[in-house]
Protein backbone atom coordinates (compact mmCIF):
# COMPACT_ATOMS: atom_id res chain seq x y z
CA UNK A 1 0.00 0.00 0.00
CA UNK A 2 1.57 3.24 -1.15
CA UNK A 3 -0.44 6.10 0.26
CA UNK A 4 -0.02 9.76 -0.58
CA UNK A 5 0.54 12.57 1.92
CA UNK A 6 -3.08 13.59 1.49
CA UNK A 7 -4.36 10.07 2.20
CA UNK A 8 -2.19 9.57 5.28
CA UNK A 9 -2.89 13.00 6.71
CA UNK A 10 -6.65 12.68 6.15
CA UNK A 11 -6.69 9.22 7.75
CA UNK A 12 -4.76 10.43 10.80
CA UNK A 13 -6.87 13.59 11.13
CA UNK A 14 -10.15 11.69 10.95
CA UNK A 15 -8.93 9.04 13.34
CA UNK A 16 -9.29 6.28 10.71
CA UNK A 17 -5.63 5.40 11.28
CA UNK A 18 -3.23 6.24 14.06
CA UNK A 19 0.10 7.91 13.36
CA UNK A 20 1.67 5.02 15.26
CA UNK A 21 0.18 2.48 12.83
CA UNK A 22 1.25 4.46 9.79
CA UNK A 23 4.77 4.80 11.19
CA UNK A 24 5.07 1.13 12.08
CA UNK A 25 3.96 0.20 8.56
CA UNK A 26 6.52 2.50 6.97
CA UNK A 27 9.31 1.15 9.18
CA UNK A 28 8.34 -2.42 8.33
CA UNK A 29 8.41 -1.67 4.60
CA UNK A 30 11.79 0.02 4.95
CA UNK A 31 13.22 -2.89 6.89
CA UNK A 32 12.06 -5.28 4.21
CA UNK A 33 13.14 -3.28 1.17
CA UNK A 34 16.30 -1.51 2.27
CA UNK A 35 18.72 -4.46 2.10
CA UNK A 36 17.92 -4.59 -1.63
CA UNK A 37 17.50 -0.91 -2.46
CA UNK A 38 20.08 0.58 -0.05
CA UNK A 39 17.96 3.75 -0.09
CA UNK A 40 18.57 4.56 3.59
CA UNK A 41 21.86 5.28 5.35
CA UNK A 42 20.17 5.60 8.74
CA UNK A 43 16.75 4.57 10.04
CA UNK A 44 15.56 6.07 13.34
CA UNK A 45 12.79 3.61 14.24
CA UNK A 46 12.57 4.36 17.98
CA UNK A 47 12.65 8.10 17.57
CA UNK A 48 9.98 7.91 14.87
CA UNK A 49 7.66 5.76 17.00
CA UNK A 50 8.07 8.10 19.98
CA UNK A 51 7.16 10.99 17.75
CA UNK A 52 4.18 9.15 16.21
CA UNK A 53 2.87 8.28 19.68
CA UNK A 54 3.21 11.93 20.70
CA UNK A 55 1.10 12.95 17.72
CA UNK A 56 -1.55 10.36 18.58
CA UNK A 57 -1.49 11.55 22.20
CA UNK A 58 -2.42 15.14 21.34
CA UNK A 59 -4.91 15.03 18.46
CA UNK A 60 -6.20 18.53 19.13
CA UNK A 61 -2.78 20.08 18.64
CA UNK A 62 -2.00 18.19 15.42
CA UNK A 63 -5.45 18.10 13.81
CA UNK A 64 -4.81 21.07 11.54
CA UNK A 65 -1.17 20.23 10.79
CA UNK A 66 -0.35 19.99 7.10
CA UNK A 67 1.66 16.78 7.46
CA UNK A 68 0.08 15.24 10.57
CA UNK A 69 1.47 11.74 11.08
CA UNK A 70 3.08 11.56 7.63
CA UNK A 71 6.30 9.49 7.63
CA UNK A 72 9.06 11.29 5.72
CA UNK A 73 12.70 10.74 4.89
CA UNK A 74 15.50 13.26 4.53
CA UNK A 75 18.47 13.19 2.18
CA UNK A 76 21.56 12.57 4.26
CA UNK A 77 23.01 16.00 3.50
CA UNK A 78 20.38 17.66 5.70
CA UNK A 79 21.49 18.24 9.29
CA UNK A 80 19.35 16.55 11.91
CA UNK A 81 20.13 17.20 15.55
CA UNK A 82 21.13 14.01 17.31
CA UNK A 83 20.80 11.92 14.13
CA UNK A 84 23.89 10.89 12.21
CA UNK A 85 24.32 12.97 9.04
CA UNK A 86 26.95 11.68 6.64
CA UNK A 87 26.46 13.30 3.22
CA UNK A 88 27.24 9.69 2.19
CA UNK A 89 30.92 10.37 2.84
CA UNK A 90 33.60 8.75 4.98
CA UNK A 91 34.46 12.29 6.00
CA UNK A 92 31.21 12.52 8.00
CA UNK A 93 30.57 8.83 8.62
CA UNK A 94 30.11 9.34 12.37
CA UNK A 95 29.06 12.99 12.41
CA UNK A 96 26.07 13.90 14.57
CA UNK A 97 24.96 17.52 14.06
CA UNK A 98 24.12 19.70 17.06
CA UNK A 99 21.30 21.41 15.19
CA UNK A 100 18.39 20.81 12.81
CA UNK A 101 18.20 22.25 9.33
CA UNK A 102 15.38 24.80 9.05
CA UNK A 103 13.45 22.50 6.69
CA UNK A 104 13.63 19.74 9.32
CA UNK A 105 12.13 22.01 11.99
CA UNK A 106 9.41 23.13 9.60
CA UNK A 107 8.49 19.54 8.68
CA UNK A 108 8.28 18.54 12.34
CA UNK A 109 6.27 21.64 13.23
CA UNK A 110 3.82 20.49 10.54
CA UNK A 111 3.45 17.06 12.16
CA UNK A 112 5.78 15.00 9.95
CA UNK A 113 7.41 11.87 11.38
CA UNK A 114 11.05 11.54 10.32
CA UNK A 115 11.93 7.89 9.77
CA UNK A 116 15.47 8.16 8.42
CA UNK A 117 18.21 9.63 6.25
CA UNK A 118 18.50 8.63 2.64
CA UNK A 119 21.54 7.58 0.67
CA UNK A 120 22.90 9.97 -1.95
CA UNK A 121 25.99 10.65 -4.02
CA UNK A 122 28.81 11.83 -1.76
CA UNK A 123 28.40 15.53 -0.89
CA UNK A 124 25.67 15.66 -3.57
CA UNK A 125 28.21 15.25 -6.38
CA UNK A 126 27.23 12.90 -9.16
CA UNK A 127 24.18 11.82 -11.13
CA UNK A 128 23.68 8.13 -10.49
CA UNK A 129 23.99 7.50 -6.74
CA UNK A 130 27.05 5.38 -7.51
CA UNK A 131 29.34 7.81 -5.70
CA UNK A 132 28.16 7.05 -2.18
CA UNK A 133 30.68 5.78 0.35
CA UNK A 134 27.92 3.43 1.55
CA UNK A 135 27.13 1.65 -1.70
CA UNK A 136 24.88 2.41 -4.65
CA UNK A 137 21.12 2.77 -4.52
CA UNK A 138 19.03 0.50 -6.78
CA UNK A 139 16.11 1.67 -8.88
CA UNK A 140 12.99 -0.06 -7.49
CA UNK A 141 11.58 -0.44 -11.01
CA UNK A 142 14.56 -2.49 -12.17
CA UNK A 143 17.25 -3.45 -9.65
CA UNK A 144 20.05 -3.47 -12.22
CA UNK A 145 19.44 0.19 -13.04
CA UNK A 146 20.43 3.41 -11.37
CA UNK A 147 17.81 5.52 -9.61
CA UNK A 148 19.63 8.65 -10.70
CA UNK A 149 21.32 11.12 -8.38
CA UNK A 150 22.26 12.72 -6.30
CA UNK A 151 18.96 12.31 -4.42
CA UNK A 152 18.80 8.64 -5.43
CA UNK A 153 17.82 7.28 -2.03
CA UNK A 154 14.96 9.74 -1.66
CA UNK A 155 13.67 9.00 -5.16
CA UNK A 156 13.92 5.24 -4.71
CA UNK A 157 12.25 5.39 -1.29
CA UNK A 158 9.26 7.29 -2.63
CA UNK A 159 9.03 5.18 -5.82
CA UNK A 160 9.08 1.97 -3.76
CA UNK A 161 6.24 3.26 -1.59
CA UNK A 162 8.37 3.24 1.58
CA UNK A 163 7.40 6.82 2.46
CA UNK A 164 5.03 9.26 0.73
CA UNK A 165 7.61 12.05 0.66
CA UNK A 166 11.34 12.50 0.96
CA UNK A 167 13.43 15.64 0.80
CA UNK A 168 16.26 15.91 -1.66
CA UNK A 169 18.58 18.67 -2.79
CA UNK A 170 19.22 19.97 -6.29
CA UNK A 171 22.29 21.82 -7.55
CA UNK A 172 22.41 20.74 -11.20
CA UNK A 173 19.40 18.45 -11.44
CA UNK A 174 19.80 16.25 -8.37
CA UNK A 175 16.10 16.22 -7.45
CA UNK A 176 14.62 16.41 -10.92
CA UNK A 177 16.75 13.77 -12.60
CA UNK A 178 16.31 10.95 -10.02
CA UNK A 179 12.61 11.82 -9.78
CA UNK A 180 12.34 11.32 -13.54
CA UNK A 181 14.35 8.09 -13.50
CA UNK A 182 12.21 6.67 -10.67
CA UNK A 183 8.89 7.89 -12.03
CA UNK A 184 8.01 10.22 -9.16
CA UNK A 185 7.44 13.97 -8.87
CA UNK A 186 10.44 16.09 -7.86
CA UNK A 187 10.62 19.83 -7.47
CA UNK A 188 13.61 22.13 -7.37
CA UNK A 189 12.19 25.36 -5.95
CA UNK A 190 13.28 28.74 -7.27
CA UNK A 191 16.57 29.70 -5.65
CA UNK A 192 15.84 31.39 -2.33
CA UNK A 193 12.34 29.94 -1.95
CA UNK A 194 13.48 27.39 0.67
CA UNK A 195 16.05 28.07 3.38
CA UNK A 196 19.41 26.34 2.93
CA UNK A 197 20.28 26.57 6.62
CA UNK A 198 21.44 23.12 7.67
CA UNK A 199 21.96 21.84 4.12
CA UNK A 200 25.52 20.56 3.76
CA UNK A 201 26.66 22.97 1.07
CA UNK A 202 27.75 21.92 -2.40
CA UNK A 203 27.45 25.08 -4.54
CA UNK A 204 25.96 27.94 -2.60
CA UNK A 205 24.57 29.92 -5.54
CA UNK A 206 22.85 26.83 -6.99
CA UNK A 207 21.78 24.53 -4.10
CA UNK A 208 18.10 24.20 -3.23
CA UNK A 209 16.23 21.74 -1.04
CA UNK A 210 12.99 20.30 -2.42
CA UNK A 211 10.42 17.53 -2.08
CA UNK A 212 10.02 14.24 -3.96
CA UNK A 213 6.60 12.60 -3.74
CA UNK A 214 4.15 10.52 -5.77
CA UNK A 215 1.77 13.34 -6.74
CA UNK A 216 2.03 17.00 -7.67
CA UNK A 217 -0.47 17.77 -4.92
CA UNK A 218 1.81 16.21 -2.30
CA UNK A 219 4.75 18.23 -3.61
CA UNK A 220 2.63 21.41 -3.42
CA UNK A 221 1.62 20.70 0.18
CA UNK A 222 5.23 20.07 1.17
CA UNK A 223 6.54 23.18 -0.57
CA UNK A 224 3.99 25.21 1.38
CA UNK A 225 5.49 23.84 4.60
CA UNK A 226 9.11 24.39 3.59
CA UNK A 227 8.94 27.76 1.84
CA UNK A 228 9.45 31.19 3.31
CA UNK A 229 12.08 33.59 4.56
CA UNK A 230 14.51 32.39 7.22
CA UNK A 231 16.72 34.75 9.22
CA UNK A 232 19.31 31.96 9.39
CA UNK A 233 19.74 32.03 5.58
CA UNK A 234 20.46 35.46 4.15
CA UNK A 235 19.79 34.21 0.61
CA UNK A 236 16.27 33.10 1.44
CA UNK A 237 13.63 35.13 -0.36
CA UNK A 238 11.46 37.71 1.35
CA UNK A 239 8.63 36.86 -1.09
CA UNK A 240 5.33 35.83 0.52
CA UNK A 241 4.35 32.14 0.28
CA UNK A 242 1.13 31.51 -1.67
CA UNK A 243 -1.17 28.49 -1.28
CA UNK A 244 0.46 26.24 -3.86
CA UNK A 245 -2.39 23.71 -3.82
CA UNK A 246 -4.85 26.43 -4.89
CA UNK A 247 -3.04 26.63 -8.24
CA UNK A 248 -3.74 22.96 -9.02
CA UNK A 249 -6.96 23.54 -10.96
CA UNK A 250 -6.04 21.41 -13.96
CA UNK A 251 -7.08 24.28 -16.24
CA UNK A 252 -4.30 25.10 -18.71
CA UNK A 253 -6.21 27.34 -21.09
CA UNK A 254 -4.42 30.50 -20.00
CA UNK A 255 -0.97 28.94 -20.02
CA UNK A 256 1.54 29.84 -22.71
CA UNK A 257 4.21 27.16 -23.17
CA UNK A 258 7.53 28.15 -24.72
CA UNK A 259 8.96 25.13 -26.53
CA UNK A 260 12.74 25.39 -26.92
CA UNK A 261 12.98 23.51 -30.21
CA UNK A 262 16.74 23.87 -30.61
CA UNK A 263 17.34 22.57 -27.09
CA UNK A 264 15.20 19.50 -27.67
CA UNK A 265 17.03 18.52 -30.85
CA UNK A 266 19.79 16.45 -29.27
CA UNK A 267 17.49 14.51 -26.96
CA UNK A 268 17.14 10.72 -27.07
CA UNK A 269 14.31 9.45 -29.36
CA UNK A 270 12.06 7.97 -26.65
CA UNK A 271 12.39 11.05 -24.45
CA UNK A 272 11.68 13.35 -27.42
CA UNK A 273 8.57 11.34 -28.28
CA UNK A 274 7.37 11.43 -24.68
CA UNK A 275 7.95 15.17 -24.51
CA UNK A 276 6.01 15.75 -27.73
CA UNK A 277 3.17 13.53 -26.49
CA UNK A 278 2.94 15.52 -23.25
CA UNK A 279 2.91 18.79 -25.17
CA UNK A 280 0.12 17.43 -27.39
CA UNK A 281 -2.00 16.70 -24.31
CA UNK A 282 -1.50 20.24 -23.04
CA UNK A 283 -2.27 21.71 -26.44
CA UNK A 284 -5.46 19.65 -26.74
CA UNK A 285 -6.56 21.04 -23.36
CA UNK A 286 -6.21 24.59 -24.53
CA UNK A 287 -2.64 25.62 -23.72
CA UNK A 288 -0.88 27.77 -26.29
CA UNK A 289 2.43 26.46 -27.66
CA UNK A 290 5.00 28.98 -28.87
CA UNK A 291 8.54 28.38 -30.10
CA UNK A 292 11.21 30.10 -28.04
CA UNK A 293 14.87 30.49 -28.68
CA UNK A 294 17.43 29.97 -25.92
CA UNK A 295 20.65 30.52 -27.85
CA UNK A 296 22.95 30.26 -24.81
CA UNK A 297 21.39 27.15 -23.29
CA UNK A 298 24.15 24.95 -24.69
CA UNK A 299 26.65 26.75 -22.49
CA UNK A 300 24.79 25.74 -19.34
CA UNK A 301 26.59 22.46 -18.70
CA UNK A 302 30.14 23.77 -19.13
CA UNK A 303 29.24 26.87 -17.09
CA UNK A 304 27.92 24.54 -14.41
CA UNK A 305 31.19 22.58 -14.36
CA UNK A 306 33.14 25.79 -13.78
CA UNK A 307 30.83 27.57 -11.33
CA UNK A 308 29.69 24.62 -9.22
CA UNK A 309 33.16 23.12 -8.81
CA UNK A 310 34.62 26.50 -7.87
CA UNK A 311 31.97 26.96 -5.20
CA UNK A 312 32.30 23.34 -4.06
CA UNK A 313 36.07 23.64 -3.63
CA UNK A 314 35.46 26.59 -1.36
CA UNK A 315 32.63 24.94 0.59
CA UNK A 316 34.49 21.69 1.15
CA UNK A 317 37.56 23.45 2.54
CA UNK A 318 35.89 23.19 5.95
CA UNK A 319 36.43 19.41 6.05
CA UNK A 320 39.88 19.44 7.56
CA UNK A 321 39.69 17.16 10.58
CA UNK A 322 39.62 20.02 13.09
CA UNK A 323 36.09 20.73 14.30
CA UNK A 324 34.07 17.68 13.26
CA UNK A 325 34.19 14.61 11.07
CA UNK A 326 37.04 12.33 10.21
CA UNK A 327 40.67 13.05 11.13
CA UNK A 328 43.50 10.92 9.71
CA UNK A 329 45.56 9.29 12.42
CA UNK A 330 49.01 10.58 13.16
CA UNK A 331 51.43 8.39 11.24
CA UNK A 332 53.66 8.22 14.28
CA UNK A 333 57.27 9.05 15.05
CA UNK A 334 59.66 8.62 12.16
CA UNK A 335 57.37 10.34 9.61
CA UNK A 336 58.84 13.59 8.48
CA UNK A 337 55.77 15.83 8.60
CA UNK A 338 53.33 15.45 11.46
CA UNK A 339 52.14 19.03 11.51
CA UNK A 340 48.78 20.62 10.87
CA UNK A 341 49.04 20.90 7.10
CA UNK A 342 50.02 17.28 6.78
CA UNK A 343 47.01 16.33 8.87
CA UNK A 344 44.72 18.37 6.58
CA UNK A 345 46.07 16.73 3.43
CA UNK A 346 45.94 13.16 4.75
CA UNK A 347 42.48 13.66 6.27
CA UNK A 348 41.07 14.94 3.01
CA UNK A 349 42.83 12.26 0.97
CA UNK A 350 41.26 9.51 3.06
CA UNK A 351 37.92 11.15 3.80
CA UNK A 352 36.85 12.12 0.27
CA UNK A 353 35.93 9.84 -2.62
CA UNK A 354 37.27 10.27 -6.18
CA UNK A 355 34.40 12.32 -7.61
CA UNK A 356 34.61 14.80 -4.75
CA UNK A 357 38.38 15.09 -5.12
CA UNK A 358 38.05 15.65 -8.85
CA UNK A 359 35.60 18.51 -8.37
CA UNK A 360 37.69 20.09 -5.63
CA UNK A 361 40.74 19.93 -7.91
CA UNK A 362 38.91 21.50 -10.85
CA UNK A 363 37.30 24.16 -8.70
CA UNK A 364 40.58 25.04 -7.02
CA UNK A 365 42.24 25.48 -10.40
CA UNK A 366 39.36 27.58 -11.76
CA UNK A 367 39.65 29.96 -8.80
CA UNK A 368 43.42 30.06 -8.62
CA UNK A 369 45.45 33.22 -9.21
CA UNK A 370 45.96 33.82 -12.90
CA UNK A 371 43.00 31.69 -13.95
CA UNK A 372 40.10 33.25 -12.04
CA UNK A 373 39.26 35.76 -14.80
CA UNK A 374 39.59 33.28 -17.63
CA UNK A 375 37.41 30.60 -16.07
CA UNK A 376 35.27 31.58 -13.10
CA UNK A 377 34.56 35.19 -14.03
CA UNK A 378 33.95 34.26 -17.67
CA UNK A 379 31.54 31.51 -16.58
CA UNK A 380 29.61 33.98 -14.41
CA UNK A 381 29.32 36.29 -17.39
CA UNK A 382 28.04 33.42 -19.54
CA UNK A 383 25.57 32.74 -16.75
CA UNK A 384 24.17 36.25 -17.22
CA UNK A 385 23.65 35.58 -20.93
CA UNK A 386 21.85 32.30 -20.16
CA UNK A 387 19.62 34.13 -17.67
CA UNK A 388 18.79 36.86 -20.16
CA UNK A 389 17.56 34.24 -22.67
CA UNK A 390 15.07 32.99 -20.07
CA UNK A 391 14.03 36.52 -19.05
CA UNK A 392 13.26 37.26 -22.69
CA UNK A 393 11.36 33.98 -23.11
CA UNK A 394 9.28 34.64 -19.97
CA UNK A 395 8.10 37.92 -21.45
CA UNK A 396 6.12 35.82 -23.93
CA UNK A 397 5.47 32.53 -22.14
CA UNK A 398 4.74 31.17 -18.66
CA UNK A 399 6.70 27.93 -18.76
CA UNK A 400 9.55 26.35 -20.73
CA UNK A 401 9.36 22.53 -20.72
CA UNK A 402 12.29 20.25 -21.25
CA UNK A 403 12.57 16.51 -21.71
CA UNK A 404 15.02 15.01 -19.25
CA UNK A 405 17.43 12.20 -19.51
CA UNK A 406 19.23 10.13 -21.99
CA UNK A 407 18.11 6.51 -22.33
CA UNK A 408 21.56 4.99 -22.17
CA UNK A 409 22.18 6.52 -18.76
CA UNK A 410 19.77 4.25 -16.94
CA UNK A 411 22.10 1.26 -16.98
CA UNK A 412 24.70 0.52 -14.37
CA UNK A 413 28.29 0.85 -15.38
CA UNK A 414 30.24 -2.35 -14.73
CA UNK A 415 31.62 -2.30 -11.18
CA UNK B 1 44.55 27.67 -22.13
CA UNK B 2 46.44 24.46 -21.40
CA UNK B 3 45.46 21.40 -23.44
CA UNK B 4 46.65 19.17 -20.65
CA UNK B 5 48.21 19.41 -17.20
CA UNK B 6 51.68 18.44 -16.11
CA UNK B 7 52.25 16.48 -12.92
CA UNK B 8 53.80 19.57 -11.36
CA UNK B 9 50.70 21.61 -12.12
CA UNK B 10 48.44 18.96 -10.58
CA UNK B 11 50.71 18.76 -7.53
CA UNK B 12 50.51 22.56 -7.15
CA UNK B 13 46.70 22.53 -7.32
CA UNK B 14 46.58 19.65 -4.83
CA UNK B 15 48.76 21.65 -2.45
CA UNK B 16 46.35 24.60 -2.68
CA UNK B 17 43.45 22.23 -1.98
CA UNK B 18 45.25 20.51 0.92
CA UNK B 19 44.84 17.14 -0.76
CA UNK B 20 47.43 14.35 -0.65
CA UNK B 21 47.36 12.58 -4.00
CA UNK B 22 49.19 9.40 -4.92
CA UNK B 23 50.99 9.01 -8.27
CA UNK B 24 48.03 7.29 -9.94
CA UNK B 25 45.65 10.07 -8.86
CA UNK B 26 48.04 12.74 -10.14
CA UNK B 27 48.09 11.12 -13.57
CA UNK B 28 44.33 10.55 -13.56
CA UNK B 29 43.50 14.13 -12.62
CA UNK B 30 46.03 15.51 -15.10
CA UNK B 31 44.10 13.75 -17.83
CA UNK B 32 40.58 14.38 -16.49
CA UNK B 33 41.03 18.07 -15.70
CA UNK B 34 42.45 18.52 -19.19
CA UNK B 35 39.41 16.81 -20.73
CA UNK B 36 36.89 18.81 -18.73
CA UNK B 37 38.56 22.12 -19.48
CA UNK B 38 38.73 21.23 -23.17
CA UNK B 39 34.98 20.63 -23.07
CA UNK B 40 34.45 23.92 -21.22
CA UNK B 41 36.52 25.76 -23.82
CA UNK B 42 33.34 26.88 -25.66
CA UNK B 43 32.63 29.23 -22.74
CA UNK B 44 35.95 30.95 -23.38
CA UNK B 45 34.80 31.65 -26.95
CA UNK B 46 31.65 33.53 -25.94
CA UNK B 47 31.65 37.27 -26.49
CA UNK B 48 31.02 38.64 -23.00
CA UNK B 49 32.12 42.23 -23.61
CA UNK B 50 30.31 44.50 -21.19
CA UNK B 51 28.37 41.64 -19.59
CA UNK B 52 28.08 41.76 -15.81
CA UNK B 53 28.91 38.49 -14.04
CA UNK B 54 26.08 36.82 -12.11
CA UNK B 55 27.32 35.60 -8.76
CA UNK B 56 23.92 35.24 -7.15
CA UNK B 57 20.38 34.82 -8.37
CA UNK B 58 18.84 35.69 -5.01
CA UNK B 59 16.08 38.18 -5.65
CA UNK B 60 14.46 40.22 -2.92
CA UNK B 61 16.05 38.67 0.16
CA UNK B 62 16.89 39.39 3.76
CA UNK B 63 19.92 41.60 3.93
CA UNK B 64 20.28 42.50 7.56
CA UNK B 65 18.72 42.16 10.99
CA UNK B 66 18.71 44.28 14.15
CA UNK B 67 22.08 44.35 15.90
CA UNK B 68 20.92 42.24 18.83
CA UNK B 69 22.73 39.34 20.46
CA UNK B 70 21.11 36.03 19.50
CA UNK B 71 21.68 32.67 21.19
CA UNK B 72 24.53 30.45 19.95
CA UNK B 73 25.17 26.74 20.10
CA UNK B 74 26.38 25.73 23.55
CA UNK B 75 30.17 25.39 23.53
CA UNK B 76 30.24 21.85 24.89
CA UNK B 77 27.82 20.76 22.17
CA UNK B 78 29.97 22.44 19.56
CA UNK B 79 33.06 20.62 20.83
CA UNK B 80 31.28 17.28 21.13
CA UNK B 81 31.76 16.32 17.49
CA UNK B 82 35.45 17.24 17.42
CA UNK B 83 38.08 14.55 16.79
CA UNK B 84 40.19 16.04 19.60
CA UNK B 85 38.61 18.59 21.85
CA UNK B 86 40.08 20.25 24.95
CA UNK B 87 36.63 20.56 26.50
CA UNK B 88 37.59 22.31 29.75
CA UNK B 89 39.74 24.88 27.98
CA UNK B 90 37.11 25.27 25.24
CA UNK B 91 39.42 24.61 22.29
CA UNK B 92 39.80 22.26 19.35
CA UNK B 93 43.19 20.54 19.65
CA UNK B 94 45.29 20.15 16.48
CA UNK B 95 48.80 19.03 15.51
CA UNK B 96 51.47 21.71 15.79
CA UNK B 97 51.28 24.65 13.44
CA UNK B 98 54.84 25.88 13.68
CA UNK B 99 58.14 24.06 13.60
Amino acid sequence: MSATIREVRDAVRSGARSATDVCADALARIEQANPTLNAFNTVVAERAMVRARAIDGDPHRWRGAALAGVPVALKDNLCTRGIRTTASSRMLEHYVPPYDATVVSRLEDAGAVIVGKTNCDEFAMGSSNENSAFGPVRNPWALDRIPGGTSGGSAAGVAAGLIPMALGSDTGGSIRQPAALCGVVGLKPTYGRVSRYGLIAHASSLDQIGPLARTVHDVAVTLGVLAGADSADATSAAEPVPDYTAALTGDVRDIRIGVPRALLEGIDGDVARATDAALDVLRSRGATLVNVDLPHARYATPVYYLVSTAEASSNLARYDGVRYGFRAKDEGPGTTDRGLRSMYARTRALGFGPEVKRRIMLGTYVLSAGYYDAYYLKAQQARTLILRDYDRAFEQVDVVPCGLGNGSRTLFRCT
Amino acid sequence: MPAGFTRDQIAAIAALAHLDLDAAEIDLFARQLGEILEYAEIVQQLDTTGVQPTSSVAGRHLTDRPDEVQPSIDREEALAAAPDAAVNAGFFRVPRVLG
